[in-house]
């Protein structure tokens, strides 16, 4: 082996080792079971277009049946119609787009916030630690759908400000995690080690700290991510989620409550599907945390 | 230890203070849209003028905050626009509603949670954990909105066992209960039985534990009087923290089932922008999770000897 | 369950060909092969050897507490002629902690944290005799004070965490005795305390096999200790026992090349260092999956013979006329020790240069702000905790200067001043000329930071385990500004690997994939790589199995004195200082209280702590003879330390009240050799040298 073969770390041998890591998720079955539930509904969302019957807007026959034939007798609604007349099963698959679109984006907003937060908090100590902390620990005295209810009832219902007060309430969260993991990470001889070459404080929070916290933080990701899709569908079911006619999986229970007791299957699709996906994540998860516990 | 606790105290005190300025800079900053909540949308410029002026609004913020406080300490929330009636007369008996209904889904909870939780954690990795996992994943994956969908189509339509709605239209009907305590109790068990199952499986790795079982004591004896007393320590936090949860759910349960509680109240209250209600919904909300953090706290120091003797 | 014991004359426990293995995901891995052993009422027996060898699953075997995926594959074990793997689990239950006792390594890790120590010593004969409470109750305390600890009925009402690590321990002691059983096995009963502490319970052990005449098992890493409690010894190796034999048999005339290395790793006090230089054992140990075929040792074997020593089906051979030494080694009949001169390492003398570093009455106080209510009435809110006071030492260049002391001496809070991660509270470093002692790290130039670095103790912590081995040497290169061109910093990478004696692809490597000594090798070639004229050592080797830590230690000595570097070694292992150390400081609670060169500190005069300190030391030599000194009490806390002079509390030799209220004088009888005691010089010079030679050394090679 010559001196110039022997490179520092080749760049390409990264997004190798992310694609090991993932590899790994075999080793557990539950693991297998929620990262197929999420790619099914991710390629649901990115093919909607093509895989749904009916344009998600369009009426036809109101409280159609499942297994209903459609206004002109051409097509099919599997699922049956809401009570506008619009084919159930367009609708789930449009609205997967609008929940795979603003939970990740939300949920990525909350740790770009919370990570550097929780840094700083469990890094520095002292001031810092207790300022960031105290007001971590009033935000999360709110329980949290007092907060969003607050938060949507003051700046009104829509996607950007559904990302906002996700951010808001759940960095938080986030800082704390973060700031425990830091707490312990920083007393490592690593550590020691980079503070006794001087290291400046970000560099050792970012490069030493923070790539070593990352199995914990992403299993914490997923989980969030579930709940941050139940958020969305709650506040959906509540009239405060994304503004109609687009399809929200909450918004559609919300919608077909008054007829639940004649016509039940207008509610509990969208209910099954918002279900299986918190499901497929929280899989993924338990998945995840089995696999990084192993070794 | 007495120290702890008024240290505790001054900063659930302090939290207390920052959420005030936080509800209220949120709600009555602008007073504009306060007046316009309260008058109305269609009132006119002149009328909110009007009221402004002879409720003090024109004030500096910082006074009005002060006034405001000092009237919210001594319990006088203002009065509610959409029930025309003081906000206390209103608030108290939806809360004691609440009480029941988060109370008995609370206890249910705990009581399975915990059970499953320590059945799970005997065995790290057996047949029963495995179970127990699953189905704690399985159920805590459903949003409550959602489980009221399902148990709705099943007991009531399907069946036809249950009242769909918990009204209470002809007094109290503990019959009316059962959905929304089972609505509840079927999203919270399982976080309660993922905690409890980690302590628990963490204490059955400890040396103290081998310790126990190599003196020879019988297994009964080393579960109960060694790893219980451990294990339980960090779910009573953990069952503490979840009424914060709790009052989250309660919002969506009571909404669903029509049930007459401080959940329901505090979402009619922002859906008809009705302010004074808001704030103090908002305000007892809080001053419960604090409170019970603050109990969380104490009993977790309580509980474990190695912080209670140092 | 009740009633006496039935009294049985034969041997308390026979392990036949004993096989036992785990079972995980990747397949059965054996954890100890062919295990024989046979141990007679009173008896104590040794089981020693390095991390992995199998002697603790040896113990949780003879418990039949194996966990899920460990269980017996082959061979019996007999405890009284009864086959344990036979019992019922009713049966196993009450010979558990009734017959067999056991004592723990980790004393606070096998107390239950959340009852009080009364309750859980009364469990014992509660469960296993027809007694009441009061009776138990008073079992308990008799035996408290059995094992020496002053106070019983206090220690009955607290708990754990409310008394120190050595009471802990005899509390576990206590608890095993209660039940008066026939066997006691001990895990490494002293390996996570402190060494004075450590020798009074290995005291205590010794005088349980007199007291209650019960057999034992003693598992440990450390030789010296064998040697203090056993009279037979098992010397185990990657699952197999290698040698056993009486003590004086495997520690006197040991056959087996392992047995052999082992011995040559351990730097003894009773030889001289240039006489006797360490010899490390080269490779490491093989992983459980991965052992070769025939005999385990023979990769690092100097007498390995292909053909030979690789064939399956290797067996223990009796050694003649020594009934009862045996020996797993096909060739040992062959090998004439007495032409066998391995090469040692390093330790060749050099001369000292310039002054590099030097404290004047150097001081670190921590500030911690008492809550509790008293405090608050007096007003004496902030408190000082002396971590260090009056530091004052000189280190030149091409010197070793040792730092010794046990927990809580203030090694760790010299070193964080030292390296600016702290800055003093008074007095100076000056450091190359230059004061730094206000300079926190950051304020420093990248010379300065680079001239002193750090080797740290933990080897699993070292590195980060993110990046790769060649990133963080990089980083370190282009940080202390060595090199800056990519090139030449790779160039730079390489020659690090190659001074610490390791392959180049390491570079490649992540942490993960390096073991205990190649990281620590990697540590090692990090503080070296910015050209550090100081490196300050904190128990480098002291995480590091035996056979490892000769190599490492060796190797840091060869670049020091190949660079003339100045090395402030922090240690609590007094065998290693006194072999690599030119001079010693001897620190307790924050002060110095003896220092001087390694030759001086380690013979009379002596400050009394110096002298229990070296009393304490297990050493694996049967030619030496120690006076026994155990310190009573425990350690003081540093927050409150006593007044006058800091080891009064504890000194075997104190004077009376002049000890506790004035601050000792410093007696200097030749310059540089400073004591800090009240006792006058001329009865300190009178003591007797702690470590003696019996007899004439002779060599333990000879036949």
């Amino acid at each position: 082996m010559t001196e110039q073969a022997i490179a520092m770390q080749p760049r390409e041998s990264r997004v190798l080792r992310f694609a090991k890591g993932l590899a790994l998720i075999r080793e557990s079955w539950v693991g297998m079971i929620g990262l197929g539930i999420i790619l099914f509904w991710s390629l649901t969302a990115i093919f909607a277009d093509v895989l749904a019957p009916f344009p998600p807007n369009a009426t036809g026959i109101p409280m159609a049946l499942p297994g209903g034939a459609s206004l002109d007798g051409s097509a099919i609604h599997y699922l049956g119609t809401d009570q506008l007349g619009r084919d159930l099963l367009s609708r789930i698959i449009h609205g997967s787009r609008q929940v795979l679109l603003y939970a990740p984006l939300a949920t990525f907003c909350a740790y770009f916030v919370g990570i550097p937060m929780g840094l700083a908090a469990g890094y520095r100590r002292g001031l810092t630690d207790d300022v960031l902390s105290f007001l971590a620990n009033v935000i999360l005295s709110f329980p949290v759908l007092v907060l969003y209810i607050i938060i949507i009832a003051t700046i009104g219902a829509s996607g950007t400000n559904i990302v906002l007060a996700v951010t808001f309430a759940s960095a938080p969260g986030i800082m704390r995690i973060v700031r425990g993991l830091v707490l312990d990470l920083r007393n490592r001889e690593y550590v020691f080690a980079a503070e006794t070459r001087g290291e400046s404080p970000w560099r050792i929070m970012l490069v030493e700290i923070l790539p070593n916290a990352r199995g914990p933080l992403i299993v914490d990701a997923c989980l969030r991510l579930g709940y941050v899709v139940i958020t969305i569908g709650t506040l959906g079911f509540l009239g405060l989620g994304l503004p109609p006619p687009d399809p929200d999986w909450g918004g559609m229970v919300s919608e077909t409550r008054a007829y639940a007791m004649m016509l039940p299957h207008m509610a509990i699709f969208p209910c099954i599907a918002i279900s299986s996906l918190v499901l497929g994540f929280n899989l993924l998860a338990d998945g995840l945390r089995e696999v990084s516990l192993r070794d | 230890m007495l120290i702890f606790m008024v240290r505790r105290f001054g900063t659930m005190v302090l939290t207390m203070l920052v959420v005030s300025i936080l509800v209220f800079s949120l709600l009555e900053i602008n007073i504009d849209s306060v007046a316009t909540k309260v008058l109305g949308p269609y009132s006119s410029q002149e009328q909110r003028h009007l009221w402004l002026e002879a409720n003090g609004y024109y004030e500096p913020a910082v006074f009005r905050y002060f006034d405001w406080l000092a009237a919210f300490v001594v319990g006088d929330f203002g009065e509610s626009v959409r029930f025309k009636a003081p906000v206390s007369d209103v608030l108290w008996p939806r809360l004691g509603n609440t009480g029941i209904l988060g109370g008995l889904a609370l206890f249910f909870a705990s009581a399975i949670g915990l059970t499953v939780g320590v059945i799970a954690g005997m065995r790290e990795g057996g047949l029963r954990d495995r179970v127990a996992s699953v189905s704690a994943i399985l159920t805590t994956s459903v949003p409550e909105f959602a489980t009221a969908v399902f148990l709705l189509s099943l007991f009531v339509f399907q069946l036809q066992w249950l009242p769909g709605t918990s009204g209470m239209a002809n007094g109290f009907d503990p019959l009316q209960l059962v959905m929304p305590v089972l609505t509840l109790v079927i999203y919270d068990w399982g976080y309660i039985a993922r905690m409890t199952r980690a302590s628990m499986a963490e204490v059955m790795t400890t040396h103290y534990i081998r310790t126990a079982v190599l003196k020879g004591l019988p297994y009964g004896q080393v579960i109960r009087q060694h790893a219980l007393r451990n294990a339980l320590i960090a779910p009573f936090t953990v069952i503490m923290l979840q009424i914060n949860w709790l009052l989250s759910g309660v919002i969506v349960v009571e909404w669903a089932f029509g049930y007459k509680g401080f959940g329901a109240l505090l979402y009619e209250a922002s859906l008809n922008q009705d302010i004074y209600l808001i704030e103090a919904c908002a305000m007892v909300a809080v001053f419960v999770a604090v409170m019970t953090q603050t109990l969380a706290d104490i009993g977790y120091t309580y509980l474990n000897p190695r912080i209670r003797f140092s | 369950m009740a009633g006496p014991k039935e009294s049985y004359s034969g041997p308390i426990l026979e392990c036949r060909n004993l096989c036992l293995s785990y079972f995980t995901r990747a397949g059965e891995i054996p954890a100890v092969i062919d295990f024989n052993m046979t141990l007679n009422q009173g008896e104590s027996i040794g089981l020693v050897g390095e991390s992995g060898c199998g002697k603790s699953t040896v113990a949780m075997a003879i418990m039949r507490y194996l966990g899920n995926n460990g269980s017996i594959v082959g061979g019996q074990v007999l405890y009284k002629g009864r086959d344990m793997a036979k019992l019922s689990p009713e049966e196993l239950r009450q010979l558990r902690g009734n017959e067999i006792a056991m004592v723990y390594q980790e004393p606070m890790a096998s107390l239950n944290p959340s009852m009080t120590l009364g309750q859980q010593l009364m469990e014992v004969p509660l469960c296993h005799e027809n007694i009441g409470e009061k009776e138990a109750y008073e079992r308990a305390s008799r035996m408290l004070s059995d094992v020496n600890l002053p106070d019983p009925e206090r220690i009955m009402s607290v708990y754990p965490h409310q008394v120190s690590g050595g009471q802990q321990q005899r509390v576990v002691i206590a608890m095993a005795l209660l039940s008066n059983p026939s066997l006691l096995l001990l895990d490494e009963p002293t390996t996570a305390l402190d060494v004075t502490v450590e020798a009074g319970i290995i005291e205590l052990i010794g005088q349980i096999a007199e007291k209650f005449n019960t057999s034992m098992v003693y598992i440990s890493h450390n030789l010296g200790l064998i040697l203090e409690t056993c009279q037979r010894v098992n010397v185990m190796y990657s699952g197999v026992v290698v040698e056993s034999g009486s003590v004086t048999e495997v520690f006197d005339r040991m056959q087996h090349p392992y047995t052999k290395g082992l011995f040559g790793c351990i730097p003894l006090p009773g030889a001289d260092k240039s006489a006797r230089p360490l010899v490390p054992i080269r490779g490491q140990l093989p992983l459980p999956h991965q052992r070769p075929p025939g005999c385990y040792f023979g990769p690092r074997c100097d007498f390995f013979q292909a053909g030979n020593c690789d064939r399956e089906g290797l067996g223990m051979s009796q050694v003649p006329n020594e009934p009862g030494h045996e020996v797993r080694c096909r060739r040992w009949q062959e090998i004439d020790w007495s032409t066998y001169k391995p090469v040692g390492v390093g330790a060749g003398e050099s001369q000292a240069g310039e002054v590099v570093l030097s404290l004047n009455n150097m001081k670190k106080y921590y500030e911690i702000t008492d809550n509790s209510v008293a405090a608050m009435i007096r007003g004496k809110r902030v408190r000082h905790v002396k971590a260090n006071e009056s530091i004052s030492l000189e280190a030149r260049a091409c010197e070793t200067v040792a730092i010794v002391g046990e927990s809580g001496c203030g090694k760790s809070t010299f070193a964080k001043v030292l390296m600016g991660l702290e800055t003093a509270t008074d007095g100076e470093v000056l450091f190359n000329g230059k004061d730094i002692a206000q300079d926190q790290v950051q304020k420093r130039s990248p010379e300065q930071v680079g001239a002193m670095q750090m080797v740290f103790q933990n080897p699993f912590d070292t590195l980060n385990p993110s990046h790769t081995v060649g990133s963080q040497l990089a980083r370190v290169i282009r940080k202390f500004g060595v090199e800056s061109d990519g090139d030449k910093i790779e160039r730079r990478v390489m020659e690090l690997l190659d001074l610490v004696k390791l392959p180049r692809e390491f570079a490649r490597r992540r942490p993960r994939q390096l073991s205990g000594g190649q990281k620590q090798r990697v540590g090692i070639a990090r503080a070296f790589a910015g050209n550090p004229s100081t490196v300050v050592a904190d128990e480098p080797v002291s995480a590091l199995d035996v056979s490892v830590q000769a190599a490492v230690t060796g190797l840091l000595m060869d670049i020091q004195k190949t660079y003339r570097t100045t090395l402030i070694f922090i240690s609590h292992d007094l065998s290693l200082v006194r072999y690599l150390a030119d001079r010693v400081v001897v620190m307790y609670l924050g002060r110095i209280v003896e220092q001087g060169t390694t030759d001086e500190v380690f013979s009379p005069p002596y400050h009394p702590y110096t002298e229990a300190l070296l009393s304490a030391v297990p050493i694996a030599d049967t030619s030496v003879e120690k006076t026994r000194i155990i310190l009573e009490g425990n350690l003081p806390s540093v927050t409150n330390p006593p007044s006058g002079c800091v080891f009064n509390t504890r000194c075997p030799r104190k004077l009376g009240a002049v000890c506790e209220t004035e601050a000792p004088p410093v007696h200097e009888p030749v310059a540089g050799h400073r004591i800090a005691c009240h006792i006058p010089l001329a009865e300190l010079q009178a003591i007797k040298p702690v470590i003696s030679l019996a007899a004439a050394p002779e060599s333990p090679a000879a036949e």
